[in-house]
């Protein structure tokens, strides 16, 4: 199908954006690399009057380091992202997970902000905030906030924005005590995630952060605890039933339950190789 | 009105100018507008790649960017790689190996491919494989495709 019509908006800074933002009072939707809004305005799930192309915005593009913390512009491309030195010098679980993001021709368009701001159940990069205990900077008509990752995501693509766009993503950069892992399992390369798990282990503490289980990416912090205390692995395994996992065509919640499980325990697996 | 918008961008290496309505995608601009019809339209939300085609030199889902977003930007289609010869290795393979029966996915898959080959991949069956998942071929079963690339790449790295 085609998207129904709407008017073309290409603002040059972003405080004409966020002006056009307010102007049209939540009928308007900002478009970044359209990997996602596309689909949904062709299926008609999305039909907005007006869409803010995002792409002339400089003040959303740069990475660069300050004071301990990675400061990655929202318009960035997972395609920059897996090319960029400082990235992999810095955040190595994102190299870890971008190859299992969709396709080339399709990162080469979308976006981090756009991923994080759709705030898809099954997407990866709302997890990899989660375990790298990530900022989102978000910047409105009056001020710019900064809201942890643990605070963003609300629900099924449900976020903490408030008629803001997101304009950066602050990640610490990571340090000799921590180390990363990442596993997902999907039906074909590049789809979504019937569930996968991203990790960030700081000496002897964990961030362990699920996704494509539930209506959010989700950390489980009893979870955690247990890899904490070093628990044997079938007792770790027993806090997944913490979590609401999702039925729907693809797989049930058993089966989901039991690929958290095999994600989880894989991931550790290749941590203490 | 912001719903027709003046586009000026390069296709093929020629300038072209138009006023296309906002919600026009890239791909049908192309194949309605300027008659280059060799990108194909299967799914319209970039599942099955074959409306893939490059734009500043990578590949894109023609069908996720509106002809809008394209203004300023160098559009390559099947045509064009094939009139500069860019796809002549690929092709002549696709048609050594029998990679291709009805063809509706093979623009898509060249331009895939072509992106592949021309970041330097290996001749490595799984690694072409996991490349072209984002193109779907309802005919050959991959097989002879994952061999038509394999092949090209053998033969311009020896
Ligand atoms: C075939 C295919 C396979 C895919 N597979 C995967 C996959 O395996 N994993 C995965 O995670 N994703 C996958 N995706 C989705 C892809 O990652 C999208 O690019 C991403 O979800 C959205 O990024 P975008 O830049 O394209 O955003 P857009 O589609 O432009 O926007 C997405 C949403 O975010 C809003 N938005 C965008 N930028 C901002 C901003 N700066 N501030 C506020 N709001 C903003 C938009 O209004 C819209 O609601 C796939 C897509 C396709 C087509
Ligand atoms: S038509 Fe564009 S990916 Fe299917
Ligand atoms: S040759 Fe028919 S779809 Fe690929």
């Amino acid at each position: 199908m085609k998207a129904p019509d709407f008017d073309y908006l290409r603002p040059s800074s972003l405080d004409a954006a966020l002006a056009m933002l307010a102007e049209h009072d939540g009928e308007a939707m900002p478009l970044a690399g359209g990997q996602s809004l596309m689909p949904m305005m062709n299926f008609r799930v999305a039909a907005p009057e007006a869409l803010i192309d995002l792409a002339d915005l400089t003040e959303l593009r740069g990475i660069t380091v300050d004071a301990g913390t990675v400061r990655i512009g929202a318009m960035t491309r997972y395609a920059e992202l897996m090319s960029d030195a400082t990235v992999q010098a810095h955040i190595p679980l994102i190299g870890m997970a971008l190859p299992h993001i969709a396709h080339d021709a399709v990162r080469n368009r979308g976006t981090i902000g756009g991923s994080l701001a759709l705030a898809d159940p099954a997407a990866e990069m709302p997890a990899l905030m989660l375990a790298l205990d990530a900022s989102i900077e978000v910047t409105g008509p009056d001020a710019t906030r900064m809201i942890k990752a643990d605070d963003f995501f609300l629900g099924m693509f449900e976020t903490a924005l408030d008629g803001e766009l997101i304009t950066a993503i602050h990640v610490p950069v990571a340090t000799p005590a921590q180390r990363f892992g990442f596993h997902e399992l999907t039906q074909r390369h590049g789809d979504y995630a019937l569930a996968g798990v991203a990790i960030a282990q700081t000496d002897d503490s964990y961030r362990a952060a699920f996704f494509g289980v539930a209506d959010r990416a989700t950390r489980v912090p009893e979870l955690e605890a247990a890899l904490k205390r070093q628990d044997d692995m079938k007792v770790v395994l027993t806090y997944l039933d913490q979590i609401d996992f999702t039925d729907d065509l693809k797989a049930n919640h058993t089966t989901r339950q039991r690929l958290a499980g095999v994600a989880l325990t894989r991931t550790l697996k290749g941590m203490t190789a | 009105m912001s719903r027709s918008i003046d586009i000026k961008l390069r296709v093929n290496g020629e300038n072209v100018s138009a006023t296309v309505p906002a919600r026009l995608n890239l791909v049908d601009f192309l194949r309605e507008e300027l008659c280059l019809t060799g990108s194909h339209v299967g799914c319209e939300h970039g599942v099955c790649g074959a409306c893939t085609l490059t734009v500043d030199g990578d590949t894109v889902r023609g069908c996720l960017m509106l002809a809008a977003q394209a203004n300023g930007k160098e559009i390559t289609t099947i045509e064009g790689l094939a009139d500069s010869g860019q796809s002549t290795a690929l092709q002549a393979a696709f048609t050594k190996r029998n990679a291709l029966q009805c063809g509706f996915c093979t623009p898509g898959m060249l331009a895939s491919a072509l992106g592949y080959v021309n970041a330097g991949g290996a001749a490595d069956r799984d690694a072409i494989r996991q490349h072209i998942s984002g193109n779907y071929c309802r005919c050959t079963g991959y097989q002879s495709i994952v061999d038509a690339i394999c092949d090209v790449i053998e033969e311009t790295r020896t």
